[in-house]
């Protein structure tokens, strides 16, 4: 590494006060302009930021989007979940290969194209997906694999090969993605028109003590899934000793199958950011943050364009609508590929700059969050929705819903029917009114709430969306009877296991564990007693694992155990030879037989 | 107020303060909640789960959470023993643990919490990953096939020697220990007398030179079962009641 190379990375570390805090910023840039973070340049950002090396080792080494090895000047990533694999991505990512000359996972000699998988980048409404050099690109085909190849190889820009972009503001100048809303049903809550400052006007004219009251009153529950209810959250942020409050958002929205975030960035971000503002408002915040999932990337400078209106329309900034001391305003920090950044508390460490592990409970976040503070971390949605109750009144939303369940739920549905997309709906609503608003009544199976929810059969289609029932983030996976069930299983453990943080033993080794065993079903080399196996090993895994991820990753297995039983029967058949399915002789003696240069004894007949 | 408050567990009441873990309020109180991760004099951790007891029938990890007044604590009970076997398993099959010949053995807290549970074998299967050796270093020997990733040695060095030698890089089930240093341990900081090296629960981190200094037989828990020396304070306890 040279000098210069040196100071460049010195000059970027400077531009963030040379606070370690920032070092997600740093490394993203430092990245970014190299192509990756080669081991002198940890060194050089350990330096300037006045930390060891080896802690900046760790978090290249934590982020999917970081890396220590040279990246092509091209990076394609090709998302690989279960819905882009039922619609092609197998095929797609074969047209690359031959395109380029390499396998997934490699780079080009010529340092031209990497190619790679990533999980879920919240395109299931519009797969197979991908993200190039920070580029969406939708609906994918090997032909458009191949033309996308022509166009890198003949040096232009990938993004320039595209003249077609999406509806509603991914038409936007500073979008400019060819990613469509697919927004099916609007609402009232998040998907109404909103004018800017409707809610901040109102939550100004009373005290933060009265807009927590109003929260309260609504009963809105968190939206990311955990439905803990957000007025008693703020109401504790407030509450807790601090010199500072922090809000922050949550827009790592990374639970696959889930893309309604996608939706509110680019079509409701004034009412999202009015959301901030006034939770700011109410617990006594001076700052808020936007963890924006490194996939969402291109939605980046338009968002920064959203807030610098805000800033000139005295929404943000110093004394807010001319109130004298509200002072708030709202940084955007830029995830890099973790999905267990989703997790509050990674989020928080995230934000931190450091790896994104979770943090031991206590303390909560409300009591100390981001960089020791009283924060509140809040949904995307949750924010939306509050600031509407703002707006319309505790009594509009309670109206809506169910008993348990206040107000509306958008639900990111796809997979096997006739209309995936975004659906803003009530509370209460059953699996099957939702399957025929989908069209996808010949559904066999049903995911509800991502991998980390349920997996449920036929036979349980009447239960119903909310928190009582059916408790869901937001993602709805539809599979029809020609899908295989074990193999969904099979691939959500598999992004489990790679998204594990790996900070508790249970997560993971246990994840590893699950997924190897299940594979061994399906490989026709399961014994009736690897079923009890993989329950009592689900349970241990769900009761000691320390944070969300791993007290739900077995879900996937226990759902399917436990509603497609018949599957797994199927699979494991009964041999009359006596020989234990698990073991193979031939595969156990071949590395023998190879040394020794001939077939074992038993085999040569 | 004296900060003293009472909790329950297995049915024994004991005495507790204000501000202390589950898991230290057992160990003053002479029950043995069985752990990997937390050592006395370093910050918790709560990361390798051994430790989980029920608190009002919610799993939750001994050595992070902190006595409240009324807490009813479950620690011995087949349901928790069976978590814990699993767990202890998934620490050796992830691993490469070769205690016949590991020069840790009868010093090793890994093998003595697994023979205090009585495992004889792991239920799981082994991964057999291919893990790296690193002898660089004058005094000590760090061994990456035997490392439970506890992060004992991480805080002993912040905390203790007032370092960072150590650190975890990666995630999932690639994660690993490694070093600050840009190639290996030598580059590093770490002195032998490090309160890092002895911090090690397992045969990862060994000082050279000493591997047989206290030979098979008369080491830590050859005699004497892990967790002997809390319980045996509750029967100094008891005989002074």
């Amino acid at each position: 590494m040279t000098e210069k190379q040196a100071e460049q990375i010195r000059k970027i570390c400077q531009d963030y006060g040379g606070d370690k805090h920032r070092m997600m910023d740093i490394v993203r840039e430092v990245h970014a302009q190299f192509g990756c973070v080669s081991r002198p340049a940890m060194g050089w950002i350990a330096e300037a930021t006045s930390t060891h090396r080896v802690e900046v080792e760790s978090v290249v080494s934590f982020y999917a989007f970081f890396s220590e090895k040279p990246q092509g000047r091209n990076v394609i990533r090709l998302c690989n979940d279960v819905i882009d694999r039922m619609f092609g991505a197998d095929r797609v990512a074969q047209a690359f290969e031959e395109a380029f000359g390499i396998r997934v996972g490699e780079t080009t000699p010529d340092g031209l194209v990497t190619l790679q998988y990533t999980p879920c980048i919240g395109m299931c409404d519009q797969p197979p997906a991908a993200i190039i050099n920070d580029q969406i690109v939708t609906w994918l085909s090997t032909d458009a694999a191949r033309h996308i190849a022509e166009v890198i190889k003949s040096g232009k820009k990938v993004f320039e090969a595209w003249q077609s972009v999406g509806d509603g503001n991914n038409a936007h100048p500073l979008v400019h993605a060819m990613v469509h809303n697919n927004i099916r049903k609007r609402g009232p809550v998040i998907f109404d028109a909103f004018t800017s400052g409707a809610a901040l006007s109102k939550a100004v004219a009373v005290s933060p003590v009265e807009i927590i009251k109003v929260i309260k009153a609504s009963r809105l529950r968190g939206r990311g899934g955990a439905g803990f209810p957000t007025g008693m959250k703020w109401e504790f942020t407030r509450g807790a000793p601090g010199a500072q409050k922090y809000i922050i958002c949550n827009a790592d929205e990374g639970e696959p199958g889930t893309f309604k975030d996608r939706a509110i960035l680019t079509e409701m971000p004034d009412l999202l950011f009015e959301g901030m503002t006034v939770g700011g408002y109410a617990i006594g915040a001076k700052e808020g943050i936007l963890y924006l999932r490194g996939e969402y990337t291109y939605l980046l400078n338009y968002l920064e364009d959203v807030l610098a209106k805000r800033r000139q329309a005295n929404l943000l900034g110093q004394g807010i609508l001319g109130v004298p001391n509200f002072d708030f305003d709202i940084r955007i920090q830029m995830g890099a590929g973790a999905y267990i950044c989703g997790e509050e508390t990674a989020l928080i460490s995230s934000c931190e700059g450091t790896r994104g592990d979770p943090k031991n409970r206590p303390p909560f976040p409300a009591q100390q969050g981001y960089l020791g503070f009283p924060t509140a971390v809040n949904n995307v949605e949750t924010l939306c929705a509050a600031a509407r109750i703002v707006d319309k009144g505790s009594t509009w939303f309670a109206a809506q819903g169910s008993a348990g369940s206040s107000g509306a739920k958008l639900l990111s549905i796809s997979g096997d029917c006739k209309a995936p997309g975004i659906y803003e709906l009530p509370f209460g609503i059953s699996v099957n009114e939702m399957l025929a608003m989908v069209g996808g009544e010949d559904a066999a199976a049903v995911l509800v709430g991502g991998p980390s929810g349920q997996i449920i059969s036929r036979a349980e289609f009447q239960r119903t969306i909310c928190y009582d029932d059916l408790g869901t983030g937001g993602a709805v996976m539809v599979f029809g009877a020609h899908r295989d069930i074990l193999a969904i299983a099979a691939e959500f453990m598999a992004f489990f296991e790679e998204e594990s943080c790996g900070y508790c033993t249970t997560c993971r080794v246990g994840n590893t564990i699950l997924k190897n065993r299940l594979q061994r079903i399906i490989d026709g080399k399961g014994q009736m007693g690897d079923l009890a196996y993989l329950e009592h090993t689900a349970h241990t895994i769900k009761a000691l694992s320390r944070c969300g991820l791993g007290q739900t990753s077995p879900n996937p297995i226990l759902s399917t155990l436990k509603n497609f039983r018949d599957e797994y029967e199927k699979r494991i058949t009964a041999k009359d030879d006596g020989m234990q399915p698990a073991f193979d002789i031939a595969q156990a003696l071949s590395k023998t037989e190879e040394i020794v240069g001939r077939k074992s004894t038993h085999r040569q007949a | 107020m004296s900060g003293k408050i009472t909790l329950i567990i297995d049915g024994q009441e004991i005495e507790a303060e204000i501000g202390q873990t589950i898991l230290d309020a057992a160990d003053a109180a002479g029950v043995y909640i069985p752990r990997l991760c937390a050592m006395k004099g370093l910050s918790p951790h709560g990361s390798c789960r051994v430790c989980t007891v029920h608190v009002n029938g919610r799993p939750q990890a001994a050595c992070t959470q902190p006595v409240a007044p009324g807490m009813s604590i479950e620690n011995e009970t087949p349901e928790l023993k069976a978590h814990r076997v699993s767990v202890i398993d998934m620490l050796f099959v992830e691993g490469n643990h070769y205690c016949m010949f590991c020069e840790k053995s009868g010093n090793c807290e890994l093998q003595a919490v697994a023979y205090r549970l009585g495992i004889l074998a792991p239920q799981h299967d082994y991964m057999f990953p291919c893990r790296g050796v690193d002898a660089s270093h004058p005094e000590v020997f760090i061994d990456g096939n035997r490392c439970i990733l506890c992060g004992r040695c991480v805080r002993a060095s912040q905390e203790l020697d007032n370092k960072n030698v150590f650190q975890f890089v990666g995630r999932g089930i690639h994660k690993r220990l490694t070093f600050n240093a840009p190639n290996n341990l030598s580059q590093t900081d770490l002195a032998g007398i490090d309160k890092a090296v002895d911090s090690c629960p397992v045969g990862a981190i060994l000082r050279k030179g000493t591997a047989f200094s206290v030979p098979i037989g008369q080491r830590l828990y050859d005699n004497e079962p892990i967790g002997s020396e809390i319980e045996s304070g509750r029967r100094t306890n008891d005989r002074q009641v």
